[in-house]
C-alpha cells in the first residue's frame, strides 16, 4: 500500500470520526436549543414533562451531586494524604487498599445501582432518596478521585516536607499548610473530573434515587436527576424528544464547563511542576 | 549581629613603600570560648544492612564554626542529620552511640523532637523556601511553635530578613512568592526562616554549592556574620571556604566503605599541620 | 532541659484517623461482594448454577437462562471494538504523525470532551437519528447494529485516548532511526511505532472492552430489548446489563436474585479484562 494511500485513509478515518462527533452534536445543539429557555430551567415539569421546565430536576441533581462530594471529597483527601504521607513504600496495607481501588474503579455503573439499591436503599432503610442516590455516586468517584489525589500529592517536592520537618513543624501542619496547597490544581482537577462522571450517571441513580419529577423536600425524598430525566422522556414518553434534548444539552454544556476547568487546572499543575523541580 | 571580637587582630597588609617590614603576625581566628555545645561520642549510623558511619566522637563548641570536610560519600550529611533527628524519617535508619546535648543523650532518652528542631535547626544544600509568600515562610514556623502575637510575629520576621540582609530587598514585596526569588536570595530566605525560631545551633549541608559564585559569597559573609552568636556546623566540599570560613574542622573518610572521622581539630591545624597522612594528602589535593 | 514528651503524639493521632479512612475506603468493595452475593444467593444456593447457562430467559416462571444476553452483550462488544478500533487507533496516529501542533491538541481535548459525554445522550441520539435510518435499511430499526454503532462511538475516545498515550511513550531516537534509513512515514508508523505501542495499545483495547461490557443507557434504548440469540445485525437483542435496568423494578425474590447473579457474572468478566489491560499497560511501560 503506498504512503500517499495510507496517509489518506488515515485523513479520511479522522473525517469520518469528526464527522459522526459533529453531526451527533450539532444534532443535539440544533433540536434542543429551540425548547431551551430561561423559564425551561426553572419551571416545574408539565405533563410528565412535555411541557414546562427542569426546575425541580436540576435542583434534585444539584443535591445528589452534593451529597456525593460531601461524602467522597473529605474520605477521598484522607485517603490520599495517608496513602502518600503516612504509609511507607509498598507497604501492605497501603496495596492492599490501592488493589481495592483499582477493583472498584472497574466495576460497571449498573452494579453500583444494585449495589446501592441493596445496601443503601434497603439495607439502611434510604428508600428511593436523593441521599442513597448521593452516597452510591459517592462510591463511584472515590476511586478516580483517590487516584488523582494521590498523584498530585506524591509530586509535590520532596525538599518542601524535610525543611518543614527540620524546621520543627509536625505532619498535620506540614500537610495542611503546605503539602495541601501546593497538590490544590490537581486535587481540584479530580473534583471537577468526579463531578463530570457524576453527573453524567444514570444507571446507578434509578434503583437509588428514583424517578419522582417533584421538586424534593428533603434529602430522603426521592428526586431524579437530569441524566435520568433524559432517559425517562426519550424512552417513556412519547412526544418528550424535545425535552429530552433541551435536558440532554443543558448536561453537556454543564459538563463541558467542568471538563474545560479540568483540564485548564491540570495543565496549570502540570506546568508548576515543571517550572518547581 | 556582628561579631565584633575585639580580641581578632587582622594582620596588616605589608606596604611596599615603607622602609621597614613588619612580619605578617600569624594568628589562627579568635576563637569562642570552647565550650561543648554538642558532644558526640561513638556514634554509628547504618540504613538497614548497609553501615554509612562509624565510631564518630567529636565535640562541637558553641559559637564556633564547625567544617565537616571530606569527598562525598563518607555519610557528613548522615551525621548532620543525627544532629536534630531528621535521620528519623528515614525508617531503616539504625543509629548507635551518644548524642550529649543539654543533659540529655538524644539517641536514648525521650526527646520533644519539634522542640529540639526550633533549638537546632538546619539549612539544606538546594535551597527550599515553601510556595508561598516570604512572609509566610518566615510566619509558619513561628505560629507552628506558639508565637501567638501578631505583632511580635512580624517583629520577628523584620530581625530575620534584616539578619540576613534580605530586608532592604524584599521588605515591600513580603506577600509575593518566594519562589520568585534568585537562588542566593532564596538560600538566604532559607537561612532567615531557620533563625526567625532564634535557635542554639544551625547545621548547614553545603549551603553554597547550589549557587552561582556571587550569591555563594554573599551567603559565606552570612555564615562568617552569624558566628559567635550562633554555633554552625558546616558540611563543604569547597577546602578553600572551609579555610576562610571555620574555628574547627572535622574530616571525614570511607575506610572499608564506611566513613569515619580521621581527623579533628582547630581549622587552621587541620589545614597546615595535619597529624594524619590522610588528612594531608586530601587538603593537599593528592587524593579524595 | 528539653521536655520528655514523645513527640508526634498528634501526628499519630493523625495517622490513626486517616488509616481509618482508608479502611472504610476498603470495606465498599468488601461490602458490594458481600451485598450482591446476599442477593443472588437464594439462588446460587439452590445449587442450579446451570440454570444460569440456559437458553430461555423467563424469570416469572422460574427459568433463568442468561446465554442470549450474554451472547448478545458479547456481540454488541465485539462489532463496537471492531469498528471502534481501526478508527480509534487512526485518530492517535493521525494526532502523533499527521497533524500540526495546533490541530493535534483540538484533536485530543475533543476526544477528552467527547469521553465524558453521557451515555444516555448517545442513546437518545440513537433513538432518534441512528434507528429511524436503520429502520429504512431493515425494520424494526432498533437492533443489534444500532447497539454496534452507539457502543463503538462511546469507546472510541477511550482507544483513542490511550493509544495517543502509548504512541507518545514510543521514544524518540527509535522513529529518528527508522526515519535515518529511508523509511516512508508509514513504514514508520506501521513498521516501528505500532510494534513498539503494541503492549500498550491492546491494553487501551481491553480497557474499551471492559467499559463497553458494563455499559448500560445507550445499549438499553437502541438495541430492541427482546431476549432472543443474536442472529443478525438487525434483529433486536437484549444485552445483559439492560436486562438489569429493565427488570429491577418489579422484580421479587429469585428473579431479583437471577438479576444479582447476572450483576455478579458481568463484574467478574469486566475485572478479568480490566486486570489483563493493567498486565498489558505495565508490560508496555517496562519494554
Amino acid at each position: 500500500m503506498a504512503d500517499r494511500l495510507f496517509t489518506g485513509l488515515i485523513w479520511l478515518a479522522v473525517a469520518v470520526v469528526t464527522s459522526l462527533f459533529l453531526w451527533l452534536l450539532g444534532d443535539i445543539v440544533v433540536q434542543g436549543l429551540p425548547h431551551l429557555s430561561w423559564t425551561f430551567l426553572t419551571e416545574e415539569p408539565v405533563n410528565a414533562g412535555r411541557a414546562g421546565g427542569i426546575a425541580p430536576i436540576l435542583v434534585s441533581t444539584v443535591l445528589i451531586l452534593t451529597v456525593a462530594l460531601a461524602a467522597a471529597v473529605p474520605l477521598g483527601l484522607a485517603v490520599a494524604v495517608w496513602l502518600t504521607e503516612f504509609t511507607r513504600q509498598g507497604q501492605q496495607t497501603a496495596r492492599a487498599t490501592q488493589l481495592s481501588l483499582d477493583v472498584l474503579a472497574g466495576v460497571p455503573s449498573i452494579v453500583y445501582g444494585l449495589f446501592g439499591n441493596a445496601f443503601f436503599s434497603i439495607f439502611l432503610g434510604l428508600g428511593f432518596s436523593i441521599l442513597a442516590g448521593g452516597l452510591t455516586l459517592a462510591c463511584m468517584i472515590l476511586p478516580v478521585f483517590i487516584r488523582t489525589c494521590e498523584a498530585g500529592l506524591s509530586a509535590v517536592n520532596d525538599d518542601w516536607r524535610k525543611g518543614a520537618m527540620a524546621l520543627g513543624m509536625s505532619r498535620r501542619s506540614a500537610i495542611w499548610y503546605i503539602l495541601l496547597p501546593a497538590a490544590s490544581p490537581a486535587i481540584v482537577a479530580g473534583l471537577m473530573l468526579g463531578i463530570g462522571r457524576a453527573t453524567a450517571e444514570t444507571a446507578a441513580l434509578i434503583f437509588t434515587s428514583g424517578y419522582v419529577d417533584r421538586m424534593p423536600e428533603s434529602l430522603l425524598d426521592s428526586g431524579r436527576a437530569l441524566a435520568v430525566h433524559i432517559y425517562d422522556l426519550s424512552m417513556n414518553v412519547t412526544g418528550g424528544d424535545p425535552a429530552a434534548y433541551a435536558s440532554a444539552l443543558t448536561l453537556i454544556i454543564v459538563i463541558v464547563v467542568l471538563n474545560t476547568l479540568a483540564q485548564i487546572l491540570a495543565d496549570r499543575w502540570f506546568s508548576r511542576r515543571i517550572s518547581l523541580s | 549581629m556582628t561579631s565584633s571580637d575585639p580580641s581578632v587582630l587582622n594582620a596588616a597588609p605589608a606596604n611596599p613603600n615603607t622602609l621597614y617590614t613588619l612580619g605578617d603576625i600569624k594568628l589562627g581566628q579568635s576563637c569562642c570560648v570552647p565550650t561543648p555545645h554538642l558532644r558526640v561520642r561513638e556514634l554509628s549510623v547504618a540504613y538497614g544492612q548497609q553501615p554509612v558511619l562509624s565510631d564518630i566522637s567529636l565535640d562541637i563548641y558553641k559559637g564556633c564554626i564547625t567544617a565537616l570536610i571530606g569527598p562525598s560519600g563518607c555519610g557528613k550529611t548522615s551525621f548532620l542529620s543525627t544532629l536534630n533527628k531528621l535521620c528519623d524519617l528515614t525508617p531503616s535508619a539504625r543509629i548507635s552511640g551518644h548524642i550529649y546535648f543539654d543533659k540529655q543523650d538524644l539517641n536514648h532518652d525521650p526527646v520533644d523532637v519539634m522542640a529540639l528542631r526550633r533549638r537546632i535547626g538546619m539549612i539544606f544544600q538546594k535551597p527550599n523556601p515553601f510556595p508561598l509568600s516570604i512572609r509566610r515562610n518566615l510566619d509558619l514556623p513561628l505560629r507552628e511553635h506558639g508565637v501567638r502575637s501578631r505583632a511580635l510575629r512580624e517583629q520577628k520576621i523584620t530581625t530575620a530578613l534584616r539578619d540576613v540582609g534580605l530586608w532592604e530587598e524584599v521588605r515591600d514585596r513580603l506577600d509575593s512568592s518566594a519562589l520568585a526569588l534568585s537562588g542566593g536570595q532564596q538560600q538566604r530566605l532559607c537561612i532567615a526562616r531557620a533563625l526567625v525560631l532564634e535557635p542554639e545551633i544551625l547545621l548547614m549541608d553545603e549551603p553554597c554549592s547550589a549557587l552561582d559564585p556571587i550569591s555563594s559569597a554573599v551567603v559565606e559573609d552570612l555564615i562568617l556574620q552569624l558566628q559567635g552568636q550562633y554555633t554552625l556546623v558546616i558540611v563543604t566540599h569547597n577546602l578553600a571556604q572551609a579555610k576562610r570560613v571555620a574555628n574547627y574542622a572535622a574530616f571525614f573518610w570511607m575506610t572499608e566503605r564506611v566513613g569515619k572521622l580521621i581527623e579533628f581539630g582547630q581549622c587552621q591545624h587541620v589545614f597546615e599541620t595535619p597529624v594524619h597522612e590522610l588528612t594531608a594528602a586530601y587538603i593537599s589535593g593528592a587524593k579524595g | 532541659m528539653l521536655r520528655r514528651i514523645n513527640s508526634g503524639s498528634s501526628d499519630q493521632k493523625l495517622g490513626g484517623l486517616l488509616a481509618v479512612a482508608a479502611g472504610f475506603s476498603g470495606l465498599i468493595l468488601l461490602l458490594i461482594v458481600v451485598f450482591l452475593g446476599k442477593e443472588s444467593w437464594p439462588l446460587l444456593a439452590a445449587g442450579d448454577w446451570p440454570a444460569l447457562l440456559g437458553d430461555s430467559w423467563y424469570p416469572l416462571e422460574g427459568q433463568f437462562g442468561l446465554m442470549p444476553m450474554l451472547w448478545a452483550s458479547l456481540a454488541a462488544t465485539v462489532g463496537a471494538i471492531v469498528l471502534a478500533t481501526p478508527l480509534g487507533l487512526a485518530g492517535a496516529i493521525f494526532e502523533h504523525f499527521y497533524a500540526p501542533t495546533w490541530l493535534a491538541k483540538g484533536f485530543r481535548l475533543v476526544m477528552a470532551l467527547l469521553a465524558g459525554i453521557p451515555s444516555v445522550v448517545y442513546g437518545l441520539w440513537g433513538l432518534t437519528i441512528l434507528v429511524p435510518l436503520i429502520t429504512q435499511i431493515q425494520p424494526p430499526g432498533t437492533s443489534l447494529l444500532a447497539a454496534m454503532i452507539v457502543l463503538a462511538l462511546m469507546i472510541l475516545p477511550t482507544v483513542a485516548l490511550t493509544s495517543s498515550a502509548t504512541l507518545a511513550a514510543v521514544p524518540r531516537d527509535l522513529l529518528a532511526g527508522a526515519a535515518a534509513l529511508g523509511m516512508t512515514r508509514k513504514g514508520q508508523i506501521l513498521g516501528v511505532a505500532i510494534p513498539a505501542a503494541r503492549a500498550g495499545i491492546i491494553g487501551g483495547v481491553l480497557l474499551a472492552t471492559a467499559r463497553a461490557l458494563g455499559e448500560t443507557m445507550a445499549i438499553l434504548m437502541v438495541a430492541g430489548n427482546v431476549v432472543q440469540n443474536p442472529s443478525g445485525l438487525f434483529k433486536p437483542v437484549r444485552v445483559l446489563t439492560a436486562n438489569i435496568a429493565l427488570e429491577m423494578g418489579y422484580a421479587t425474590g429469585s428473579h431479583r436474585a437471577g438479576l444479582f447473579a447476572s450483576g455478579l457474572l458481568l463484574t467478574l468478566l469486566v475485572l478479568v479484562l480490566a486486570w489483563l489491560a493493567a498486565r498489558m499497560i505495565r508490560r508496555h511501560s517496562h519494554g
